[in-house]
């Protein structure tokens, strides 16, 4: 049973459609994340929802009732901006207890509430400060603490993470991850940084111009990229032209002279696409030369010459010997680990 | 070598800065302490100014109330003046802030514009309106049965407010203009989606954070009128007379140079320590919002 729907929602300025035909059903307590590029759409949706702008078209419902006819200061929502948006004015205490006081909480309840939200977010102790004498991870905090305080429906979070340092990014995002499953609001994360999309989220949802290219698990995206697109987007991945042999029996996919099987859907022309870390070297397989190898740590990356064009392969660092720069190699992967599509216009 | 090019470092800057402070302290400097010095000169109708070093002028002020109800009506001016721009330049600079692109720049250009036009051609203009029978305003209104008097606007402190704070109201927008540019832009949103409705918004997130553009533009519009001539000239003229229209009277009028610069010099030194404290508390005050 969905608990936030959005039903069809597009949104056009003047001409432009920059969100166009966006549905998608959010189950209570789930976190989800809308990832693309920059320019794809996504705080305009995340607008919609939190009624900052009216959709075009389409619905948005809440519990099945529609959250579009409710003033935005009625919905309840709790969200987190960019850019933090705290009140410079008032300490972190009276940030957070600003929601309360519209909902005229009491004010003993409402103080208790505002150290419980503060010690949360690991902010005890600094009621009293103003947002200017704090650091952008601490702001960042109060934010989080001042949006969650009045037990929101939902949580909205514009890129709350983005203008962190990367250290501090990692480290919140945890505590994030952590504090959403102990309370467990439903939450819709706007990001795009994929990494983040795939430690946080339940499932997410891949936005590119304004249009929805596919909802999946973190691991159904990266595995099972429903276009082009999504392959790209999420992680590194290797992109070989190749054809399917109908000519032989059983057909064959033929990618240089790597060869394998056919799947029976496809025939003609087709791009077969293969995660870098999803490649070993073999016997036989596509030829290629190694023209720059670098050491990272827990894994090497090779940059390769293929007969397919350039290609890109990582191999984990278990102490068996690689392959040095100028080695002649074959490159080869499981059927099961590659994704085939039609090849348009070939 | 370094040591060349270490005195050249230090010399340099004073080259730099030298035509600049030069102009500084010639225009402004030696003219100031000259005016200070004129006020303890001596003065009579059939001497003229004698270069001595008396306290004459400056207890004749401290003790001629002539002289304090008129230092009290310039201040009361510029104060009444100051809290009529706050009171109509906030708002205006909110609203015209809150407009879109295009309407927006038409309307700062129409706030601006008169900063193009002399001071005494907009003054003028409103003697034209209200002055007396003659008045366009006032024989309209009084040829339509509305009043049966002239409005008094001319020799009245109200029209000198009104007028000055016609004159100062870009000053005030202004200033209030570039501390709403502070703002975050989200940070309506964020107070609505708090559940604040449009009042509670203005009163408890946007006021508190513009207060500090609203102060400073008034410390500048008060200082400009307290000390401002053209307007209350015109409105005022001689029946009415503030610290800057004295002065000027005893300087081209009555010729006595010391009590003018008397007049004069306490009008700066009161300005300046008003407006240097006023300056300190509100920083002091505003320290959070600022930093
Ligand atoms: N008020 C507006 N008027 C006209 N066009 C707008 C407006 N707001 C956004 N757009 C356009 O809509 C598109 C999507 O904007 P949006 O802010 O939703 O992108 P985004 O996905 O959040 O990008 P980013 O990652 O850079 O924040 C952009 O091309 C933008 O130029
Ligand atoms: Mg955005």
């Amino acid at each position: 049973m969905a608990y936030l729907e959005l039903d069809r929602v597009a949104k056009q300025f003047g001409a432009q459609t920059v969100v166009d035909d966006f549905s998608l059903s959010v189950g209570k307590g789930e976190f989800i994340s809308f990832l693309g590029p920059s320019g794809c759409g996504k705080t305009t949706t995340l607008q919609m929802i939190a009624g900052f702008l009216d959709p075009t078209r389409g619905a948005i419902r809440l519990e099945g009732k529609d959250l579009t006819a409710i003033h935005p200061a009625k919905r309840g929502l709790g969200i987190v901006f960019q850019s933090y948006a705290l009140f410079p004015h008032m300490t972190a205490a009276e940030n957070v207890a600003f929601g309360l006081e519209m909902r005229n909480v009491p004010r003993a309840d409402r103080a208790e509430r505002v150290r419980a939200a503060l010690a949360m977010v690991g902010l005890a102790g600094y009621e009293d400060r103003h947002p200017r004498r704090m650091s952008g991870g601490q702001q960042q905090r109060v934010a989080l603490a001042r949006a969650l305080v009045i037990k929101p429906s939902v949580l909205l979070l514009d890129e709350p993470l983005s203008n962190l340092d990367a250290k501090l990014r990692e480290e919140m995002q945890i505590e994030l991850r952590q504090i959403q499953r102990t309370i467990g609001t439903t939450t819709i994360l706007v990001t795009h940084d994929q990494n983040e999309a795939m430690s946080l989220s339940d499932r997410i949802v891949v936005m590119s111009q304004g249009k929805i290219e596919q909802i999946g698990t973190p691991q159904e995206t990266y595995e099972k990229p429903a276009s082009a697109f999504v392959s790209q987007f999420l992680g590194k991945t290797n992109d070989f032209a190749g054809t399917i042999d109908r000519t032989v029996s059983p057909t064959q996919l033929v990618a240089g002279s790597w060869r394998a099987p056919a799947p029976a859907a496809l025939g003609g022309p087709v791009t077969v696409s293969v995660r870098p870390e999803r490649i070993g070297f073999g016997d036989t397989g596509l030829s290629a030369k190694i023209i720059t190898r670098i050491f990272q740590g827990n894994h090497w990356l090779f940059q390769c010459d293929s007969e397919c064009g350039p290609a890109i392969v990582i191999r984990q660092n278990d102490g068996t010997v690689q392959p040095a720069e100028g080695d002649a190699v074959r490159l080869t992967w499981r059927p099961e680990d590659m994704s085939v599509r039609a090849r348009a216009g070939a | 070598m370094s040591a060349v090019a270490e005195e050249r470092n230090t010399r340099a800057p004073w080259a730099l800065t030298g035509p600049a402070l030069m102009l500084f302290v010639g225009v402004l400097l030696v003219p100031l302490a000259m005016t200070v010095m004129l006020s303890f000169h001596d003065w009579g109708q059939y001497k003229g100014i004698e270069p001595v070093f008396i306290l004459k002028n400056w207890k004749e002020i401290a003790t001629d109330p002539y002289y304090a109800e008129m230092f009290w009506r310039t201040f009361r001016i510029a104060i009444l003046t100051t809290l009529l721009t706050a009171l109509l330049g906030a708002p205006e600079a909110y609203i015209l802030n809150r407009m879109s692109g295009r309407w927006k720049s038409f309307f700062l250009l129409v706030i601006l514009g008169p900063l193009l036009i002399s001071v005494v051609a907009r003054t003028l203009g409103w003697a034209l309106l209200f002055g007396g029978n003659n008045g366009l305003v006032n024989k309209l209104l009084m040829s339509a049965g509305a009043i049966r008097f002239p409005i008094p606007f001319m020799f009245t402190e109200t029209g000198m407010v009104v007028a000055l704070a016609h004159v100062m109201m870009p000053f005030m927008v202004l200033s209030v203009w570039a501390a709403l540019q502070r703002l975050d832009p989200q940070i309506e949103n964020a107070a609505m989606s708090l559940g604040a409705g449009p009042l509670t918004i203005i009163r408890r997130i946007i006021m508190p954070q513009i207060m500090p553009g609203v102060l400073s533009g008034a410390i500048i519009v008060f200082s400009l009128s307290a000390s401002a001539f053209a307007t209350p000239a015109i409105i005022g003229g001689r029946r009415l007379k503030v610290a800057a229209t004295l002065a000027y009277d005893e300087f081209l009028n009555t010729l006595n140079w010391p009590l003018g610069a008397a007049v004069a010099t306490l009008l700066l030194v009161a300005l300046v320590l008003i407006v240097v404290g006023s300056n300190a508390l509100i920083e002091r005050r505003y320290a959070e919002v600022f930093r």
